[in-house]
């Protein structure tokens, strides 16, 4: 009796939401602000769950491949999303404490959403993914508006609970008309009576056109990204790293898995659409982040960029197209930690860093913090020796592979463009004159300096051993 | 004779009709919740009737889910709605323009 209620408690899932549940009442139940432990505490219970993930502690959450599915594919990116989500409440901690924003619920919204974003990248059922897909967006549409105060957070929690339920709706009109015409729920079941079938007839094209837009809304590819650059610009500067950072990582991994497992064998209806959405997000994303000038807004149409070249691998559809999706978003959440627990810790005026003209004249005051933003900024563009090369370069190795020559050419017209304005970001910092006095103060905690040290080494370093991630991720299975 | 058909027109015409009440609506946010309600309602009624249809509970099941998440996503929707209310003072739609670039 008791060694199956342990073994049912460290089931990964299990164990993350009993301990949100502990850590709410925790919160609740302390007289004194306990928004710095609850935090702590969260911090705490993901890096258990990572290490219950990786070394398979418990039981196994996926019954018979009914709702739930466990692959080393669905606990790579598991891993991913738990040490994003720890890094990402590390670095936020400051930030809310130097706005005065300690709700403790906090952390606990993002303990959830995390657990959402777990359950969804290892769905193997309609019914379990868009539980889940709900329960992660349900708590960052609470997060994106706590700064109840401002304007703005309030705007872009409206706008992203607005397109974020249509784009639910839509994904569930998908499934309703996938199930009706396929008569199951189970991504398996599906894959198998898909099977009857030379080509999908109009319902199912239908369905399987609704999924894809929704997931494309919640991937924010274009045409359907119109909600990310409001909403990272209107969310307080820390809620936006975390949607910069973690989200987009489940998000890819449940495309990845719904294309690639019930519509198998259906490439080509599907990779029309995700070739669209590829080659478009990655232009658009290139071309409007030059004219921004917040860098929330740049940071998202940088992001909506690599959701491109993403997109690109998973066209290529084989295993190098998993690899190069699993070391390219390794490397994408790599860079958005460092970045993010940089500009977390800016601040001009007593305000914390919005403008990109605010960066003028870093590298005289702050030479250490410029060149780390440089080498992150290079490493976004892709430029060798730091980890965002080996991304692309995995990316486009794989589309060759699959003879996309012109989606690959495309890729890298859409990475040479959008380098301009990663560059520029590089020639404001060093080369542009200081036209006014005040003083730029960058001040980090000691967690996040952590950190952020521990990313770059990763940037920097990643060409010395390249193999240690490369051999993981060419082992991994859909 | 009422046959799988007209359930699907039914649902389908729902949807549309609430996919449009989002995107012509000008003046009140509220229309739009009520809008999202309606997409979900429809995805119901397909449901619901797909499920009769093949003999399948699971149909049935999720048009439950559906109910329950739908409920939830009501109330978070409201609470935003109320923030954004204290802030600006109104919930027309036009107004939501702060944020653009």
């Amino acid at each position: 009796m008791l060694n199956s209620i342990i073994n049912i408690i460290f089931i990964p899932e299990i164990f993350l939401a009993s301990t949100s549940f502990i850590c709410l009442l925790f919160g609740l139940y302390t007289n004194k602000n306990s928004f710095r432990q609850t935090c702590n505490f969260a911090f705490l219970i993901l890096l258990s769950t990572t290490v219950l993930i990786y070394f398979n502690i418990g039981s196994n959450f996926a019954n018979y491949d009914m709702l739930f599915s466990k692959s080393s594919f669905i606990n790579f990116f598991k891993i991913l999303v738990l040490v994003g989500s720890a890094a990402s409440i590390i670095i936020s901690k400051d930030y809310f404490l130097g706005i005065k924003l300690i709700n403790f619920e906090i952390p606990i919204l993002l303990l959830f959403s995390t657990l959402g974003m777990m359950l969804m990248i290892s769905a193997n059922n309609l019914m379990s993914m868009y539980l889940a897909i709900e329960l992660q967006s349900l708590s960052l549409y609470v997060a994106a508006a706590i700064k109840r105060d401002s304007l703005s957070s309030a705007e872009s929690g409206v706008k992203y609970f607005i397109l974020g339920a249509l784009s639910s709706g839509i994904l569930l009109y998908g499934f309703s008309l996938i199930y009706g015409f396929t008569g199951s729920m189970n991504f398996d079941e599906i894959n198998f009576y898909l099977l009857r079938y030379e080509n999908l007839n109009l319902g199912l094209i239908f369905g399987l056109v609704f999924v894809m837009v929704g997931l494309a809304f919640k991937v924010s590819a274009v045409p359907f990204h119109m909600w990310t650059p409001d909403v990272y610009e209107g969310a307080p500067n820390s809620i936006t790293a975390f949607f910069a950072i973690v989200p987009k990582i489940a998000a890819v991994a449940l495309i990845y898995r719904f294309c690639l497992v019930p519509f198998e064998n259906f490439y080509l209806e599907w990779s029309q659409i995700v070739i669209f959405l590829s080659v478009a997000s990655m232009f658009l994303g290139a071309i409007a982040a030059i004219a921004q000038s917040n860098i929330k807004r740049l940071l998202a149409y940088s992001s909506i960029g690599h959701i491109g070249y993403i997109l690109i691998a998973l066209v290529a559809a084989n295993d190098d197209g998993v690899k190069a999706s699993s070391i390219y978003m390794f490397s994408y959440m790599v860079m958005n930690i460092a970045i993010f627990a940089i500009l977390l810790s800016i601040k001009v005026k007593n305000e914390y860093l919005v403008n990109i003209s605010d960066l003028k004249g870093l590298s005289k005051s702050n030479p250490i913090v410029s060149l780390s933003i440089s080498i992150i900024m290079l490493s976004m563009a892709g430029i060798p020796p730091f980890i965002g090369f080996f991304g692309k370069f995995y990316v486009f190795i794989a589309a060759i592979e699959n003879e996309l020559y012109v989606l690959s050419i495309l890729g890298v017209l859409a990475s040479v463009i959008s380098a301009y304005y990663y560059l520029r970001i590089i020639k404001i910092m060093y080369f542009d004159n200081k036209n006014n006095e005040e003083q730029l103060i960058f001040k980090i905690s000691f967690q996040s300096k952590v950190i952020l040290s521990l990313s770059l080494f990763i940037i920097i370093c990643f060409i010395l051993y390249p193999s240690l991630l490369i051999n993981i991720s060419a082992s991994l299975t859909i | 004779m009422i046959n799988l058909e007209h359930y699907l027109f039914l649902g389908a015409i729902i949807f549309t009709l609430g996919v449009l009440g989002i995107f012509l609506n000008k003046k009140n946010l509220i229309i739009i919740l009520m809008s999202i309600e309606l997409i979900l309602l429809s995805v119901n009624i397909n449901f619901i009737a797909f499920s009769a249809f093949i003999n399948d509970i699971s149909g049935q099941i999720f048009a439950m889910l559906t109910l329950t998440v739908a409920a939830a996503e009501a109330a978070i929707g409201l609470a935003i709605l109320v923030v954004f209310f204290r802030n600006l003072g109104s919930i027309e739609v036009n107004k939501i323009n702060k944020l653009k670039g």
